[in-house]
């Protein structure tokens, strides 16, 4: 079984291809260039590199979001565009959930932390000892909420993610259980995780067709959240 | 983008795509000038809530549609993607986001089937959807593009060779149209209300300006008038008059009309062209194609109008200019970027 892990939802493009549970190649940069140049030349240059046949992919697992929403779209796009063209399903990864798996096995809780902005961050809290199971799904919180969540699990923690450097002070300030920060190898979104999962959700049938795979965003375009927020108040626009 | 001449004699079916701004559209082409499919995928009533476009929406609705959109184009031709000689995408200019998801997709379809992919300008689309219903249209000839985005007159020397004459040094013809429409509540978008509505109104009932702008003779302008129809607006309301919403929107278009047939003809006086074109959005409203073949006739010129259908933003147009940046050897690489300022005639 041949599944291709795509990750576009930060800084970081990263494109993978895992082989019946063996990594067969990754490539990963997490530099300040666009994905739309990176991300299809990457893969270009690991099926070259291993004279891989595209056609031969049973699926193409996406992490979808949370994430950059014009990241996640390059990378939801060159999936979509992949799956039709090579007539292949799709499987659609929480990035965070994909992040989390970077530690499987690990006997802390993992708690993946993507940069949102404004005090907010992505996250998920996961539980890696024996297997992989979700404890709390991937949503959009407030970092001293999290903080708070973790501290009454009471069970010791490793945080990774863009969101690490960003919210470090507070996390070292306010944690009051044991906790950890991963290390650079596994501290931020792999393509090889995506995969690895996407094998996975693969053989559970998790899967949807290219034309159906779309980002999930976890949050509403401001426009429309500024809308709503209008229309509670009754001022409804309809110019 | 190396250059190498294909040979011809075959026919040439380019599969197009096009996400620059609020249409998600596909279509398939034969040999530049026949359409196979144009299906297109329109946002608008979703936008109008907002009363314009709003990119991230736009962004999320095309990933959202692109594949259907893809697939219905290749069915209605009854074709597979192994059936393409290429593929060909707009990659600006136009909201990134927006682009970028066209952009991303076509990459993606045309290394995952093998196809060479064609980068193809926005506006050079735009004069391209002229060669569809005119196979007797062969550059050179001038165009006047107008649409919510780009006002510019140029002249088309060859496929994929263009000199600008003139441009909008501020609002493009059809933002003008959207904010007059907004102001007098006819809503979004602005082009077909105006329309519809000035119809009913006299042209010469209030005398707005022609601007006339300094430099270059055939640069247009549009903020000058946009911002007298709103000082009418508002003395009006001062004065506690109605506003007679016909008349206002006939003698705005007929201001706004008057500036891009005079620019156009006179250009083509001064240059020497006998065969004039006109594309973008705005090259459906009624009024700037009456007056345009009115003036055409006058002076003996042969005037050139693509069906709305093909004024609006869609995939054919794309797949109409892909076709010959295809046979001249332009190819696109893998890292394609979207370039959401990208200048005509620029590879």
């Amino acid at each position: 079984m041949n599944i291709l892990g795509i990750e576009s939802s930060s800084l970081v493009a990263s494109v993978a291809i895992v082989t019946d549970q063996v990594l067969t190649a990754e490539y990963t940069v997490n530099f300040k260039k666009t994905h739309s140049q990176t991300l299809l030349p990457m893969l270009d240059e690991i099926v070259t590199m291993t004279g891989f046949e595209l056609e031969t992919i049973d699926a193409i697992a996406v992490s979808a979001g949370p994430g950059s929403f014009t990241g996640l779209r390059i990378g939801s796009a060159t999936g979509k565009g992949l799956g039709l063209a090579l007539d292949k399903p799709m499987i659609s990864i929480p990035t965070v959930d994909a992040m989390a798996y970077n530690l499987y096995g690990c006997a802390a809780i993992v708690c993946p932390i993507m940069d949102a902005r404004r005090d907010q961050v992505y996250t998920g809290i996961y539980e890696n000892k024996d297997g992989f199971s979700i404890r709390k799904e991937a949503c959009a919180m407030d970092i001293n909420d999290l903080i708070l969540e973790l501290n009454q699990m009471g069970d010791t923690v490793i945080f990774l993610g863009d969101g690490v450097p960003v919210y470090k002070k507070q996390i070292e300030e306010s944690m009051t259980v044991p906790f950890s920060f991963a290390p650079a190898h596994v501290n931020r979104q792999r393509a090889a995780s995506v995969a690895a999962l996407g094998s996975l959700y693969y053989e559970e049938g998790k899967l949807v067709t290219a034309a159906e795979h779309a980002p999930d965003y976890l949050r509403k375009p401001q426009a429309e959240r500024e809308r709503e927020e209008q229309e509670a108040k009754g001022n409804v626009h309809n110019s | 983008m190396e250059m190498k001449k294909n040979h011809t004699e075959e026919d040439v079916y380019i599969l197009a795509i096009e996400s620059s701004c609020d249409e998600t559209a596909a279509a398939v082409v034969k040999n530049g000038r026949e359409v196979l499919s144009n299906v297109i995928s329109s946002q608008i009533a979703l936008h109008t809530l907002y009363g314009g476009v709003v990119p991230e929406i736009a962004s999320r609705k095309h990933i959202e549609k692109i594949n259907q959109v893809i697939e219905a184009a290749l069915l209605e031709a009854g074709m597979s993607l192994k059936d393409m000689d290429a593929i060909g995408v707009t990659y600006g200019p136009g909201l990134v986001g927006a682009l970028l998801v066209g952009v991303a997709e076509a990459k993606a379809l045309a290394y995952g089937a093998k196809k060479p992919l064609v980068g193809v300008h926005h506006i050079e689309g735009h004069i391209s959807a002229n060669f569809i219903e005119h196979p007797d249209l062969l550059p050179p000839f001038l165009c006047l593009i107008v649409s919510g985005g780009h006002t510019h007159l140029v002249i088309v020397k060859d496929y994929g060779e263009f000199e600008i004459l003139g441009r909008t040094r501020d609002d493009a013809a059809g933002e003008a149209f959207d904010k007059v429409a907004r102001a007098v509540g006819l809503g979004y978008p602005g082009g077909p209300k105006i329309d519809k509505a000035a119809k009913e109104g006299n042209p010469n009932a209030i005398k707005f300006p022609r601007a006339k702008v300094d430099g270059n003779i055939y640069d247009f302008s549009f903020s000058g008038l946009k911002s007298a129809v709103l000082n009418h607006i508002n003395h009006a309301n001062m004065m506690g008059e109605e506003i007679h919403v016909p008349d206002l929107t006939a003698s705005f278009q007929n201001a706004v009309v008057d500036v891009l047939v005079s620019h156009t003809i006179e250009a083509a006086k001064e240059h020497g062209f006998q065969k004039i074109a006109i594309a973008g959005g705005v090259a459906s409203n009624s009024a700037l194609r009456e007056e345009m073949k009115k003036a055409c006739n006058k002076a003996g010129f042969t005037f050139y109008y693509p069906s709305p259908i093909y004024c609006t933003d869609n995939a054919a147009m794309i797949g109409a200019a892909a076709y010959y940046e295809y046979i001249n050897g332009a190819r696109a690489g893998l890292d394609l970027n979207a370039i959401p300022n990208l200048k005509l005639g620029e590879r």
